[in-house]
């Protein structure tokens, strides 16, 4: 999929993903390897865009699993066509075969294992599911393949390029992080986070992505309820485009906090950490 | 794998030397890194250092105590790596001109330059002959020569020329700046190992370097970097608790029909559903009450707790926190949801009026309790108490907690003291420990730990 590091940073920086060293290598690894990559980090980094972004360039199909808790094995791997179960029971003799591929509908997991064609299997926010769910991934992560009692042992036509992601809200078990590569992504640096601004909001000027991307970084470092996230400094770049300012002083910054700050107490302790007087 | 012997060698001894650091390594992913290292260019450190990060280190706690062991067992290489830097000139110009060379590396450096200062730094202030022909590096004398944390007023002043000081601006100067000095005595720290580590071994070196990684830091020696950063793990902490303790609530009674399973039994009986199925019921979100130790002796074991206890507001449908030295009192409205965490902190200290002679005494604090909240504690509530049931040899009143035990639905008792020092001088914790169980609590680990005993 991938020649070297370098040339994952090129091919992702050509679908607009700036890419650093960590996350190219852990990008890389995991293809050259042939094993799922771990996605941790705090929410609105760009772990799943990462998974878009690597899904964009290698032209593979992108196949999502949201994870939720109570999200089971009928919504996550297969589910049997009851009422065409039924009908056919009804409709024909007893000695039909009704647990057949016929009557199989697939879900995403299935799905990614049996495909033709290059795929990416994202299992989103991978921690808001049950510990059961992992149970059930296992098999999928460390040998590409499903079991369905019913058919037998189905496995991988083509390896998937798996991304799992967590924001961490709880442990992921051993089992799972043992079979997996680990990419631990972080608020990216103000110099980064500057470039990732003006990559995304192409008619900003580059002093004030700069000026935006330290402003960020200093709130960032206020132990804020929740501090903000790469999208919310884009949104913010927007909003000062938007409102034609081309200065990013205190006023401006007291009048638009509420793009990045979404809690009231967030708000005052920025207001008066920053120095900013009356929002 | 056809590779020299030396590179085998030392991954070999780098994942022993992780593994011994307390980064968990199986032996399934050492053999993943060595894969890596055939895909992978060596040549190219930072690569190498990622490489080995995704299979080896699976936890954000162990991450910087791999980085100090990385950069021992793959130091980068000295020679030839800084062509732009006039090496001459920082041998031999004047502390003064150093200091303005340090300046404005602090307003804005890339890594390589900084490190690159740091180790002609440590060269020229870092050795000192600790007998013949042998020396020793320390990175105390590098920062005695150049003091950087002296450096911010002047660094205000030239870049902030005409703005105006105390605002946004200044604010996020003074940010920038402070993280590159600590990106600066990162880099003299490393270096000074490498040179230590050249003289006299990695092995040496490598144990005393690294530092527990963070859920293993000890409550009451913790320092106030460490608190910051752990007040990060609360709310995943506090979210799994919720969820332990709901869990042991939702068993029996059964709930809505379940229609999935119901139709998928029917086939057997030719799509007549002869047997019902049910999903289980929603749980009940639980009641809790906690009861913490206030007084300074266990002071950052509480104030870690109560951030526990401010982060469990969201999760359960009531929570009363209590907090006492030697009367009690009721903190909960220090907690409202929304409100700001340190300033709850601070007020608490202030306001809540918990001392009355200054000496933690749990007897009389037990005793207020039961008399002024005893109704707060009902069937459903769950107890935590939280504390190192050293009492100033007062009397423990076991009766009141017995009393208030059998009333609720579980007690549980948390001690941050390590378990040997239980029941030395003062402390009453096996009396107590026999009313209620009681844990050892030292570091978010046993904190962890303790909550899957929970299930």
């Amino acid at each position: 999929m991938f020649d070297s590091p370098t040339d994952v940073t090129e091919r992702l920086a050509a679908v607009d993903y700036l890419s650093d060293d960590a996350i190219s290598t852990s990008v890389f690894l995991a293809a050259a390897l042939g094993k799922p990559l771990l996605v941790e980090g705090p929410a609105g980094v760009g772990k799943t865009q990462l998974a878009k972004a690597v899904a964009l360039t290698t032209g593979a199909d992108l196949i999502r699993l949201q994870c939720y808790e109570g999200l089971d094995e009928a919504r996550a791997l297969y589910e049997w066509n009851y009422k065409k179960q039924l009908l056919r029971i009804q409709a024909t003799s007893a000695d039909d075969d009704i647990f057949s591929e016929e009557f199989l509908l697939e879900r995403p997991l299935l799905k990614a294992i049996r495909s033709e064609r290059p795929t990416l299997l994202l299992i989103d926010e991978t921690d808001k599911a049950d510990v059961e769910v992992e149970g059930l991934l296992l098999e999928l992560l460390s040998d590409f393949q499903v079991t369905i009692p019913e058919l037998g042992t189905i496995a991988a036509t083509r390896k998937p390029y798996v991304v799992l992601t967590s924001n961490a809200t709880r442990e992921l078990s051993e089992a799972l992080k043992r079979r997996c590569l680990y990419l631990h992504i972080e608020y990216p640096t103000p110099e980064r986070e500057r470039d990732i601004v003006l990559a995304q909001v192409p008619g900003l000027r580059a002093e004030l992505a700069e000026q935006l991307a330290r402003t960020v970084a200093t709130l960032r470092a206020l132990e804020l309820k929740k501090a903000p996230s790469v999208a919310e400094t884009v949104d913010w770049a927007n909003t000062l485009l938007a409102l034609g300012r081309d200065e990013l002083d205190e006023a401006t910054v007291a009048g638009t906090l509420g793009v990045v700050l979404k809690h009231a107490s967030d708000h005052t302790r920025a207001v008066k950490e920053l120095g900013l007087g009356d929002a | 794998m056809p590779e020299p012997g030396s590179l085998v060698d030392r991954h070999v001894g780098f994942v022993h030397a992780l593994r011994e650091a307390g980064v968990p390594v199986s032996v399934a992913e050492g053999l993943d890194a060595a894969n890596a290292l055939r895909v992978v260019e060596l040549a190219d450190r930072e690569s190498l250092r990622a490489a080995y990060a995704a299979t080896l280190v699976k936890k954000p706690a162990y991450r910087p105590g791999f980085d100090v062991l990385f950069d021992l067992w793959f130091p980068a290489s000295t020679s030839g790596i800084r062509p732009h830097v006039p090496r001459t000139d920082l041998a031999q110009a004047e502390v003064k001109e150093l200091r303005e060379h340090l300046a404005a590396l602090l307003t804005g450096a890339t890594d390589q330059e900084l490190r690159a200062f740091a180790q002609a730094m440590v060269e020229r202030f870092g050795r000192q002959e600790s007998g013949p022909g042998r020396q020793n590096w320390f990175s105390y004398s590098v920062m005695r020569a150049l003091s950087p944390e002296t450096l911010m007023a002047g660094i205000l002043r030239s870049v902030l020329q005409g703005h105006e000081r105390g605002g946004l601006a200044e604010k996020t100067l003074r940010r920038r700046v402070d993280d590159n000095r600590r990106r600066f005595e990162e880099a003299v720290a490393t270096d000074v190992r490498r040179r230590i580590a050249e003289d006299s071994g990695i092995e040496r070196i490598a144990r005393s370097a690294v530092r527990p990684p963070l859920d293993q830091v000890d409550f009451l020696r913790v320092t106030k970097a460490d608190l910051a950063r752990l007040r990060r793990e609360v709310h995943p902490l506090a979210r799994r608790l919720a969820a332990r303790l709901t869990i042991r609530h939702r068993k029996g009674k059964r709930g809505r029909l379940d229609f999935r399973r119901t139709v998928r039994a029917s086939l057997q009986s030719g799509g007549v559903p002869l047997t019902t199925h049910f999903k289980p019921p929603r749980p009940h979100k639980p009641e809790l009450v906690v009861l913490c130790d206030t007084s300074d002796s266990v002071s950052s074991f509480a104030h870690f707790t109560l951030l526990l206890t401010y982060a469990l507001r969201e999760q359960f449908t009531k929570v009363r926190a209590f907090g006492f030295v030697d009367t009690v009192d009721e903190i909960t409205r220090f907690f409202l949801p929304g409100s700001d965490v340190v300033e709850a902190m601070t007020r608490l200290a202030d306001e809540a009026d918990m001392v009355r002679f200054g000496r933690t005494n749990y007897g009389h604090a037990l005793e207020r309790f039961a008399e002024r909240y005893g109704d707060a504690i009902g069937p459903k509530t769950s107890l935590l108490i939280l504390g190192d049931a050293r009492s100033n040899y007062q009397p423990p009143a076991l009766d009141v907690l017995k009393s208030l035990t059998s009333r609720c639905r579980h007690a549980y008792w948390l001690n941050p003291e390590p378990r040997q020092q239980w029941d030395t001088g003062d402390s009453v914790a096996s009396d107590y420990g026999t009313v209620v169980p009681m844990y050892e609590c030292r570091n978010v680990a046993q904190l962890t730990a303790f909550i899957e005993t929970l299930a």
